[in-house]
């Protein structure tokens, strides 16, 4: 087991270097930033001393060679637009992003798996078929357009609940809908067609002529034999709600890391998407590997192996 | 106490519905088909037939594992086929089933212990200590230890498995056992300490078996009566001994010849059926077995052939015995 857990801990430090490396020579290729920070008549020496003064004049190797260095280091250099240390920067908008994933993530199982196994186990009825055509509208739709949608109905409309911003929990309510629509559609029918699968077992049926009841059979014996596939998939969506709630973050004006994220790209503020880069490769990293820990915990047959 | 009817199947049948899509009509599988036996209480009744023929879907609608159609289930004076689920839920604990395939009917999630407590504490039967006792004592009776209460199923092997799906089953002390195929998926080596496991349990608790098998050395060995199935039918019932040495229906004795000999010097004759098994969705009409049947006449393809009864409760269901139905039971009361 130690073997194993060391193992993948080389590979999320590796995962994570990678990460770094694609996105550092990828945001290189968009461009100099130097121009976007100078006013429009700067002249041609006052543009060099500037790259000078940031380092961009040198050779992109050299550059990439000190950055690495210092990222292992935990620094990540200044925000090129604001001076403030880019890695507390990003830090700092992290609580609202796991505010936002962790509460999207807990309303999308609540929903999800009572819905899944409720499917499964009345397959092919009406019930069902409403679950399914429902699970498939959403991940159909396209969170900006969901999210517009909800703000014009509850905020613009019926004025109950703020369009954008956070601080309190009816904040959290529409963004949290939006980023759960998604999650909740794929949850569901993964618990649905794990379940399918596990209630056909053998087992099942030994369980069955045991005596067990049928409450007892799908929720405990059934539900938690199909639960560790679903685990994965948990680990999956919670590396892509953390990281990847940029659009419902930018839609609801959101103060996470996937806001600042989107802003400094577009600023071409390098060391602060570097380090949000960082930042959410290391999270995707990190849970996939407890995800794989839980998983051998979870499956004796693992475990043994 | 030899003589009483522990179970008594009648009219017994299970059709699937098999839909084509959405316009087309609807195929109705006849899985099992008007099925009647009795099992008397102490005895090993067999149920014999080749794949596909019903035999294991009789054994899962007699427990209700599967919803039968139509027919009565009477165990014990109680008609199974009607009662309320959690009744019946409760009467389980008087019937178990111990399953074919050793390696996905045990719970791969769960560890021996678990899946023995389980069916004490869904019966509510011990408390935990006395449960843990009863348990290990099982287990020591199928030929296992405590040792082996820890271990996930996966560490078995076949017949360890099987010796587990068994220690299950006889764990509720009932009084009667569904064995579907119990040694088919294991070694012949193994199959042998199997069944002489399950008679020793029989001779001990005093069970009641039915026993589902397509391996006739099998149910020679160890049952008292068989019933052979063909297409969702009983075509034949007997005494174990009375069938073997004396087979009435022609598809039984297509079937006992299929026996392997077993010395080289021993001769005989076998009956090769022409064709397949037809498919129970549009089964044949009258006898379900006349386009394969060497005796077949004119009137196995329009009737359905009625139960003709010899001594000692052999009865066969076909017209070459029901044609002098009152001769032959005039010989029998006169004999």
């Amino acid at each position: 087991m130690l073997d194993f857990i060391i193992k993948r801990l080389i590979q999320v430090v590796v995962v994570v270097l990678l990460a770094l490396t694609v996105v550092f020579f990828l945001i290189r290729l968009s461009g100099d930033p130097t121009a976007l920070f100078l006013p429009p008549d700067a002249s041609r020496e006052q543009i060099e001393e500037y790259r000078e003064m940031l380092g961009f004049d040198r050779p992109i190797y050299i550059q990439y060679g000190e950055f690495m260095v210092n990222a292992v280091q935990g620094d990540f250099g200044q925000s090129l637009r604001s001076k403030e240390d880019a890695l507390p920067l990003v830090l700092s908008r992290l609580p609202a992003t796991f505010q936002l994933a962790i509460s999207a993530l807990i309303l999308s199982l609540l929903i999800a798996i009572p819905l899944g196994v409720l499917s499964a186990y009345k397959r092919n009825s009406v019930f069902d078929r409403i679950s399914v055509a429902l699970t498939v509208l959403g991940q159909a739709v396209p969170s900006f357009w969901l999210g517009l949608i909800l703000i014009y109905f509850f905020a613009a409309q019926l004025n109950i609940l703020p369009s954008g911003g956070a601080g309190s929990i009816v904040h959290l309510i529409l963004p949290m809908i939006t980023l759960a629509a998604y999650s909740v559609a794929r949850f569901t029918r993964f618990t649905r067609s794990t379940m399918l699968d596990v209630l056909r077992k053998d087992y099942i049926r030994t369980a069955k002529a045991s005596g067990v009841p049928t409450i007892r059979l799908v929720g405990r014996y059934a539900l938690k034999n199909s639960l560790i596939p679903i685990i994965t998939l948990v680990a999956l969506d919670l590396g892509t709600l953390l990281g990847g709630a940029v659009i419902t973050e930018v839609v609801f004006a959101w103060p996470g890391v996937g806001r600042l994220l989107m802003q400094s790209l577009m600023n071409r503020d390098f060391p602060i998407v570097l380090a949000g880069v960082f930042i959410v490769a290391l999270i995707y990293a990190v849970i996939n590997f407890i995800a794989d820990i839980l998983y051998a915990y979870v499956n004796p047959q693992i475990r043994v192996k | 106490m030899e003589n009483q009817v522990l179970l008594s199947v009648k009219n017994l049948k299970k059709y699937y519905e098999i839909s084509q899509g959405m316009f087309k009509e609807k195929i109705v599988v006849r899985a099992v088909d008007d099925v009647n036996f009795t099992v008397m209480k102490g005895e090993t009744f067999a149920l014999v037939g080749e794949s596909g023929c019903g035999k294991s879907t009789t054994g899962r609608a007699i427990l209700r594992l599967t919803e039968p159609t139509d027919g009565e289930v009477i165990f014990n004076g109680t008609n199974l086929a009607l009662l309320p689920y959690e009744k019946m839920r409760s009467l389980r604990k008087h019937m178990q089933m111990v399953f074919q395939d050793p390696y996905a009917s045990l719970n791969p999630k769960k560890s021996i212990r678990q899946i023995l407590m389980e069916p004490l504490k869904v019966h509510s039967k011990f408390d935990k200590k006395e449960s843990l006792q009863k348990v290990i004592s099982i287990l020591q009776i199928v030929g296992l230890s405590e040792y082996h209460l820890d271990r996930y199923p996966h560490e078995f092997s076949g017949g360890q498995r099987q010796r587990i799906g068994i220690a299950r089953a006889m764990i509720l002390q009932p009084d009667f056992i569904i064995a579907d195929e119990p040694v088919s998926a294991l070694d012949v080596s193994v199959q042998s300490q199997v069944i002489n496991l399950m008679l020793e349990l029989q001779k001990e608790f005093g069970l009641t078996y039915l026993f589902i098998s397509h391996d006739l050395s099998v149910i020679q060995h160890m049952t008292d009566r068989v019933a052979v199935m063909y297409l969702g039918k009983i075509v034949e019932i007997a005494k174990t001994e009375d069938l073997f040495n004396n087979p009435k229906h022609p598809y039984t004795q297509a079937l006992l010849s299929a026996v392997p000999i077993t010395h080289p010097k021993e001769k005989k004759e076998r009956i090769i059926l022409k064709g397949d098994v037809p498919s129970p969705a549009n089964p044949p009409s009258g006898c379900t077995f006349h386009p394969r049947c060497p005796f077949a006449m004119e009137i196995c393809k329009s009737e359905l052939p009625d139960q003709a009864r010899f001594e000692e409760g052999h009865t066969v269901n076909c017209h070459l015995y029901s044609q002098n139905k009152e001769e032959i039971n005039y010989a029998i009361s006169h004999s």
